[in-house]
């Protein structure tokens, strides 16, 4: 009877304290990998980038308001009146054969053309990465990745509890010649890593891809030295100018290369929806770790994928993407240019949605953000990229989430800060440092791309470890 | 009794204070009052005023909410609230102002210096380095002076880290201190209406030993309360955390952080050396004062009833007084 539910009290919803004695049991129950997550104050930091009246360069969002809620609207209602009972019911494992229809073409349009029984759709391409891990690593199991890294997969490798090595990048993208001396090293001493994990196009967060040259050479170590890479490969779509460079997986063919990809920043990340293409033998394995972690990807959304590219327009709205996010790369860059001070430098990115600012060794970004904070803007801070503690005096600036003009004011803002910290360390030590960047890369006024000159020679990703 | 729990704001331990708040409410609604959640904002008057409760239990912590702000704001619409008043909120918020009126009560406090922003921009203080690292020695630490949760806290262990330290620091204040390290045991004295609690010892995981953001890390630094302590080391720490709490004027409840510095120390590091006081101790499920209340066989609902009680028993105090 409907009369005889309790009514829902305010505070139903949470739990009785926690007392301290609890806490110690709890304590004792935690798992190893527990204990390499974040520090909470840095949480808590950035729970506060999220107040309405900060502009945040510190997400990773597209901007999905520029999808026509008509067309949405639309789709939805037709999944409604024709498949409503299928679209509420699980699916399969490895997901539908139409979304795999739909992502071999977004794969097709990078020259790709994956076995559909080669491909399993995940929930988010997160998940992909999460299920590769699973996979393949034990406790200790060495990963090569590049370093900065992508934010999100470091909480992955390390509840996997792997011994990861960041190999520093350049504006090439991941320095190869550093990955074999890594290779060597881990030889030297009997190992090999499980995989190689890179974003070689439009790197999260550094912004560079990896040259074509790097590609070949990268899958040629891959064979010789029988070693996987795992090509996470999210904005590869998104490119504002330049050369198309062929993924790894299109190089090697899909012999040593697992391939994530994902529909968030080609569609919406709400939907959830990414896929990872591996060989027979690791997919085997990728699907019984899907079945355990979830059983199915969402049936819904990918009845909603389906429905959207049979319309057969998504390129249109990447292309649309593209055009947006090219110009508020350019405000940013323009931006960054005027307001921040020459000790600082950053990546020239060509496509995707990320800058990476590098300020001097003293200034840490962490730090920083308080400051920023206090001015309502924030950035992610660049250690979060890394496994080991450096990258603190870089930064991840993102230029997809925010308009042009909240893009100005926010890099105004951190400009200022950075700016009154490079005085106030010049006051104290009474020197002023070398400029980390060359400033004859520096334009005389404040101007547009051109004006930037050689900008593109600035290597802020080089850690300068022997000035330390 | 209509109780309305301040809990958010906008300073940097926004987080911590929603966590303590969250309990707060909780253990107050079992107790069967009637609880009202305020995140503080532009409109914190207006809804004081509409709200009407009849007291103000403070879970703020940070500028803001643990400086004399928000509870002068409440002095003028005449509601009572919990913790000490305005102007000891203002003396422990600021470690400069704190140590300087500890230091005036002959309270032991490691030697400092403090400098503003200015004094380094404007009036040439880098030039005073060489003196500072004279009468302070190394290593030193760097605070900000008005920052909670040891954000921004910085160990210098020689001259060639101190500018990294100050920059630090220098973004969550524009005021900064420079303190003789002592080399001791971190204790936590919680004092409840004027009355210590048994004493807490934080011991960081040595690994995390100059990582002060470690020592709010569950598994990263252990606690022990009661903290082992002889007899007379635990009634000097009682007895200098409880004059501490006089010299700044506190009320209802506040922590007491203390370095029990070693016998082995100079005379200015040896026993029990005061280094700040939290008007608004955290609350949370990992936080050090309900732990010590805990220790005292106080439940935390029975240590928010008191809380409330006592922030009652001031206002009725002033108002005679008044």
């Amino acid at each position: 009877m409907r009369g005889d539910r309790p009514a829902a009290t305010p505070d139903r919803h949470r739990r009785a304290h926690t007392s301290a004695r609890d806490l110690e049991r709890y304590a004792g129950l935690f798992a190893r990998r527990t204990g390499v997550m974040r520090s909470s104050a840095m949480r808590d930091l950035m729970a506060i980038t999220a107040r309405p009246e900060v502009i945040s360069l510190a997400g990773g969002l597209p901007d999905t308001s520029t999808f026509p809620p008509e067309s949405f609207a639309a789709q939805m209602t037709r999944i409604a009146q024709e498949s409503s009972a299928q679209a509420l019911q699980y699916g399969p494992t490895e997901g539908f054969e139409r979304t795999k229809e739909c992502l071999r073409e977004v794969m097709a349009a990078e020259g790709m053309n994956p076995d559909p029984e080669d491909i399993i759709v995940t929930t988010g391409g997160q998940q992909a990465i999460d299920l590769v891990c699973k996979t393949l690593l034990d406790p200790g199991d060495p990963v090569i990745c590049e370093g900065p890294t992508y934010p999100g997969a470091v909480p992955v490798f390390c509840s996997y509890e792997a011994d990861t090595h960041q190999v520093e990048m350049d504006e090439e993208g991941m320095r190869i010649d550093q990955l074999e001396a890594v290779l060597d090293r881990l030889e030297g001493d009997g190992r090999k890593p499980k995989f190689v994990y890179t974003v070689p196009s439009f790197q999260n967060p550094a912004g560079v891809s990896l040259s074509a040259e790097r590609r070949r050479r990268l899958v040629e170590i891959a064979r010789q030295r029988e070693v996987l890479v795992v090509e996470d490969n999210p904005y590869g779509l998104l490119r504002f100018e330049g050369e198309e460079l062929p993924p790894l997986y299109q190089l090697d063919g899909g012999d040593y290369v697992i391939y994530v990809g994902t529909f968030s920043k080609i569609l919406s990340p709400g939907i959830r929806l990414g896929w990872c293409v591996a060989p027979p033998p690791v997919m085997e394995k990728v699907v019984l770790g899907k079945q355990a972690a979830d059983l199915c990807t969402s049936t819904l959304t990918q009845y909603f994928v389906a429905e959207y590219f049979a319309e057969g327009r998504w390129r249109d709205y990447v292309d649309a993407l593209v055009g947006i996010y090219r110009s508020r790369r350019d405000a940013m860059l323009d931006a960054l240019d005027r307001y921040f001070p020459e000790q600082a430098q950053w990546t020239r990115p060509t496509g995707g949605l990320f800058v990476w600012a590098t300020l001097p060794d003293y200034i840490d970004t962490g730090d920083l953000l308080a400051k920023a904070l206090r001015d309502d803007v924030a950035f992610v801070p660049g250690a979060a990229a890394y496994v080991d503690g450096r990258g603190s005096s870089s930064m991840r600036l993102n230029f997809s989430g925010s308009d042009e003009s909240e893009i100005r004011e926010g890099v105004r803002r951190i400009g200022h800060v950075v700016g009154e910290q490079v005085a106030l360390y010049e006051t104290i030590t009474g020197e002023t440092p070398l400029p980390a960047a060359s400033s004859a890369s520096r334009p005389g006024a404040a101007g547009s791309e051109e004006g930037r000159g050689s900008g593109g020679d600035v290597l802020p990703l080089r850690r300068r470890e022997d000035d330390r | 009794m209509r109780v309305a729990v301040l809990a958010g704001g906008r300073s940097l331990e926004r987080g911590v204070s929603l966590r303590s708040g969250a309990r707060v409410e909780d253990a107050l609604r079992s107790l069967g009052h009637d609880v009202i959640s305020v995140d503080p904002g532009a409109d914190l008057v207006q809804r004081l005023k509409s709200e009407r409760p009849d007291v103000a239990f403070i879970a703020l912590h940070g500028p803001g909410g643990e400086d004399g702000t928000v509870q002068e704001l409440l002095e003028i619409v005449g509601i009572p609230y919990t913790g000490p008043g305005v102007t000891a909120c203002m003396r422990c918020m600021d470690k400069v102002t704190a140590k300087q009126e500890i230091r005036a009560a002959g309270l032991p406090t490691p030697d400092w210096v403090a400098f503003n922003a200015t004094a380094f921009r404007e009036l040439g203080a880098a030039d005073t380095l060489d003196e500072i690292e004279q009468r302070l020695g190394f290593p030193l630490v760097v605070k900000p002076a008005r920052q909670g949760s040891s954000l921004g806290v910085e160990f210098a262990p020689s001259r060639a880290e101190v500018p990294e330290a100050l920059v630090a620091a220098f973004s969550y204040d524009d005021r900064v201190l420079l303190e003789r390290y002592v080399r001791g045991r971190e204790l936590a004295v919680g004092i409840l209406d004027g009355a210590p609690l048994p004493i807490v010892e934080a011991i960081p995981k040595q690994e995390d030993f100059f990582n002060f953001e470690a020592r709010y890390e569950i598994g990263r630094t252990d606690y022990v309360c009661p903290a082992e302590l002889s007899a007379p080391d635990t009634a000097t720490v009682h007895e200098a955390a409880r004059s501490t709490w006089d010299a700044l004027g506190c009320a209802g409840f506040a922590r007491v952080d203390v370095m029990l510095g070693g016998a082995d120390g100079t005379a200015e590091t040896r026993g029990p050396q005061v280094l700040e006081v939290n008007a608004i101790p955290g609350l949370t499920d990992t936080s050090l004062f309900p732990q010590a209340a805990e220790a005292a066989g106080l439940a935390f609902e029975e240590l928010c009833e008191r809380i409330v009680e006592l922030a009652g028993e001031r206002s009725r105090t002033a108002a005679l007084q008044g």
